[in-house]
């Protein structure tokens, strides 16, 4: 196995070492000094990485073997659920209604028993087991019965659609259990440490950029591995590669899997951050936003993905800040100029001259599409 | 004191066979008298008299415009003060209309005349008037009405009127406790023959009957029972086919581009929306300029809409997807981008909020249709969407540009060896596909909200029924949507409109893993093409 790259090891650089210095930079200096970092600027920046986590995860499944999901948004809210229950279980008797065991919306709702689906939820192991074991296990059952049925493509992708529209009609419904479209907010603090507090907020901002840092070298591990090699020659041939004697539902599923996990953590450390998590995240635009990125910074090479979603985003919070009307001719106008013009994204851009090995494969010519 | 008493007792007695005589003559002799119970018998034999002139004045006594003069002759004085006499219907010259009195009631009179009146409209000349009547006779079960009802039944021409005379009538000897017990059958068959809740409830309540009456009353219940909830299956069927018609519409144009071209357009929605948008525009244009002619917007709105969708459409296939054939996720990826600058563009110009596009008159209302209940608007959006649907079959199967389509998307460069145009082809198809969606926006502004995000709430439907029909078939399509609409119409009352929307999806996303190129997937080399 080679060693880490050039562009692996800037990327590792940028996300670790930023993290550090936004942390400390806010941390240890006086707040009116010249070098003080904004408080705001902690949760803003772990969102962006948590982003980061999404996108790492799509391009893992886009990138590699070809699985375009616009639905990969749910195993990020989901994560972001799981971890949510456990910070609303933490706010214990400081609710509104002082209730130590239900949440403020069941006692809202006339609840009087804990469904049973949000016992052990107290207990923060449990909530990080959960944040694997759900998206993981959701990805499995709907993985296994996608990639057995040979569903691939275009249908994959919109079926991927349907399971977050699913899941977000599902979670708007206050029959659920999980706060109904206003979902769960109003967190106290995490493992007894204060949310609002700078310096809870700087070890999550780092925290993240760990987490972050250790997903793009597993990503790396993996599509370096034969394994990797497996998937790209299914992304790029699937029917050869069967003919050939491997079981391409296999490795897809298990790719699949690991994206789903992937995306899941990240919803996981995104909740803490922004201190909300509602129905919207399951939306199917935010899955779509979630491609973009990958596609701005470009796709198959994992550090593109983590460069779109950061540079998307800062782009986001400029333009909803400055001008909110532009915001969405913004995107729009980035999907179409990426897509015609940038089909290797920014890196792709970088490349060209250089090293150059365009990991996207050429289209196809003009006939071949499928019909 | 004796004295007097007995002088008004002679009186009474002198004068009593002189006002019955006049009752027995002429009933309306009686209006003239002050004596209640004299009016009260005259109100009840003129209503069963079938008197021509009854109605007229007796509707002129309920509204006090009922005069009598010194003479004991009656007038009706009309709505302008003019007078005419009530007997010959002469109009009444040279009376001193301020010498003539209001015959005055008592409540007793005046409830009598209530139910007079009622079974007089038994005999108006308007058929529906006279169904209405006899409707109110068969809720409100007064036995009074019987006789009247009777003899409005043996003269009644109309078979519809005539049917719920014979169902008031049924009621009546049910609720009645004097007819025999082939009477009562005879009555419960005619309830059961009617069949709708007010039926079942006279049934339900019936106490103290022979057991004969009884058990045949408990059978015609379970027959009405099982009948009604045929009826609501029917009824369901009907609201799924509104449902299915909608989705129809809005995935119609997608069977187009998706389904035939193989473009994934995401910004399909985003022409709906675009063909709702046009019907306002078209609306308030007429608003402006013919207000008369508002009704018929809609007939303006469908070619506007077609053609405002069809040139983005064209334009969309020009500027953007011609440069990504072949890259089927790249064309998804874009056109969602467009779809977004579509709608904050419309955002911008149209401003946020929902946008007040009118429904003409033809389409309100609702009309029953046996145990149904047809909704105009419903009807209307079904009919529509089978025209549109069969002008777009014709145009593939039977137009020379239909012949082209069909050519270039089975084998592009066969038909471009063969001369046709290819690039123009795609170019008419996708504008042909945004029309049609359009169009779809012109019936949907009827029903949904007109706002930037309309189309957003359809383009997962939409793309749901295309491959649900299976890809590149537009029967598929058809049978798809109206099978997704009924679907979830049936699951609705079941699992609650939310839960049934998640259902179906959740039997869609099986489904298609069950059968990944839908329900009638295309056969042959192209399907691996």
């Amino acid at each position: 196995m080679r060693r880490i790259t050039v562009g692996d090891g800037l990327t590792l650089v940028a996300v670790l070492g930023g993290a550090v210095l936004i942390a400390a930079l806010n941390l240890a200096t006086p707040p009116d000094g010249a070098l003080h970092v904004p408080s705001f600027v902690l949760p803003l920046a772990g969102k962006y990485l948590c982003y980061a986590m999404l996108a790492l995860a799509v391009d893992l499944v886009w990138g590699f073997a070809g699985i375009l999901s616009l639905g990969h948004a749910a195993f990020f809210a989901l994560g972001g659920y799981a971890i949510g229950m456990y910070l609303m279980r933490e706010i214990g008797t400081r609710g509104v209604y002082g209730n130590a065991m239900l949440p403020d919306f069941m006692v809202f709702l006339n609840w009087t028993r804990l469904p049973w689906y949000w016992h052990g939820f107290d207990m923060f192991w449990f909530a990080f087991l959960m944040v694997l074991l759900v998206p993981g296990a959701l990805a499995l059952v709907f993985g296994y019965l996608a990639f057995r049925s040979r569903v691939s493509g275009v249908y994959l992708s919109i079926i991927t659609q349907a399971l977050t529209y699913a899941l977000l009609l599902a979670f708007f419904r206050n029959d659920m259990g999980f706060g109904g479209n206003n979902g769960m907010t109003d967190f106290k603090d995490i493992l007894g440490l204060p949310l609002h507090a700078d310096a809870t907020r700087a070890g999550l901002l780092v925290l993240t950029a760990a987490f972050l840092s250790a997903q793009l070298l597993l990503a790396r591990a993996l599509v370096r591995s034969r394994f990797g090699k497996v998937l790209v020659a299914v992304r790029d041939a699937e029917s050869r590669v069967r003919f050939l004697g491997y079981r391409p539902e296999s490795y897809k599923l298990v790719v699949w899997v690991i994206s789903a996990v992937m995306a899941a953590i990240g919803g996981a450390l995104y909740v803490p951050q922004v201190g909300i998590i509602n129905p919207s995240e399951f939306s199917p635009a935010n899955s779509i936003e979630a491609v973009i990125w990958v596609a701005v910074g470009g796709r198959g090479t994992l550090i593109g993905a983590i460069l779109g979603a950061v540079l998307v985003n800062l782009g986001k919070t400029y333009f909803t800040g400055a001008l909110p009307e532009l915001w969405l001719y913004a995107l729009g106008g980035l999907f179409v100029v990426v897509t015609l013009l940038l089909p290797n994204g920014v890196l792709g851009v970088l490349r060209r001259r250089g090293t150059g090995d365009g990991v996207v494969p050429k289209p196809l010519p003009v006939g071949e599409q499928p019909t | 004191m004796a004295p007097f008493v007995a002088r008004v007792l002679l009186l009474l007695a002198l004068l009593y066979p002189a006002a019955a005589r006049a009752q027995a003559d002429d009933p309306y002799a009686a209006f003239a008298t002050h004596d209640y119970e004299a009016m009260r018998a005259a109100i009840e034999t003129l209503s069963i008299s079938g008197d021509a002139r009854a109605p007229a004045i007796l509707s002129a006594l309920q509204a006090g415009q009922l005069r009598v003069g010194e003479d004991g002759t009656l007038y009706l004085r009309a709505a302008d003060g003019s007078l005419r006499e009530a007997l010959s219907g002469a109009a009444a010259a040279g009376v001193d209309a301020a010498a003539l009195k209001e015959v005055r009631m008592n409540n007793a009179v005046r409830r009598a005349l209530d139910g007079a009146l009622g079974g007089l409209r038994l005999f108006a000349a308007d058929p529906a008037t006279r169904a209405a009547a006899a409707e109110a006779v068969f809720k409100g079960r007064d036995q009074a009405a019987l006789p009247a009802l009777d003899r409005a039944f043996a003269k009644e021409t109309d078979a519809g009127v005539k049917s719920v005379m014979a169902q008031a009538h049924a009621a009546l000897i049910l609720a009645g406790g004097t007819a025999g017990e082939s009477d009562k059958l005879a009555a419960i068959a005619v309830l059961r023959a009617r069949g709708d809740l007010e039926a079942s409830s006279l049934l339900a309540s019936l106490a103290g009957q022979p057991a004969a009456v009884t058990s045949a009353a408990r059978d015609a219940l379970t027959a009405i029972q099982r009948q009604r909830q045929l009826w609501d299956i029917a009824q369901s069927v009907f609201y799924g086919l509104s449902l299915g018609s909608v989705l129809l519409l809005a995935a119609a144009g997608l069977a187009i581009t998706f389904g035939v071209m193989g473009v994934i357009n995401m910004a399909h929605g985003e022409m709906v929306m675009l063909g709702a948008y046009t019907t306002f525009v078209v609306q308030e244009a007429m608003r402006a300029y013919a207000p008369g002619l508002l009704g018929a917007s809609l007939f303006v709105a469908v070619p506007a809409a077609f053609l405002v969708a069809g040139a983005v459409g064209i334009a969309i296939e020009r500027g953007l997807i011609r440069f990504l054939y072949g890259r089927p996720l790249e064309t998804l990826l874009a056109t969602w981008g467009l779809s977004l600058i579509l709608q904050q563009g419309v955002r911008s110009i149209f401003g946020p909020s929902n946008r007040d596009v009118s429904t003409p008159a033809w389409m309100s209302g609702a009309f029953p249709l046996g145990g149904l209940t047809i909704t105009a608007n419903r009807l209307t959006i079904i009919v529509f969407a089978a025209l549109v649907f069969a002008v777009l079959m014709l145009a593939l199967r039977r137009t020379a540009l239909g012949l082209r389509m069909r050519a270039v998307t089975q084998n592009r460069f066969m038909a471009a060896a063969m001369g046709i145009r290819t690039p123009w082809i795609d170019a008419l198809t996708f504008g042909l596909g945004s029309g049609v969606a359009g169009i779809a926006g012109v019936a949907l502004s009827q029903i949904d909200n007109v706002s930037p995000n309309l189309g957003q709430s359809y383009i997962i439907d939409s793309f749901m029924v295309v491959v649900f029909g299976g890809v590149g078939n537009l029967w598929g399509t058809a049978l798809g949507a109206l099978t997704l609409g009924i679907v979830n119409k049936f699951l609705e009352p079941v699992a609650g409109a939310v839960l049934g929307k998640i259902a179906v999806l959740v039997l869609l996303i099986v489904f298609i893993q069950r059968r990944p190129r839908g329900m009638f997937p295309l056969k042959g080399r192209a399907v691996e093409a």
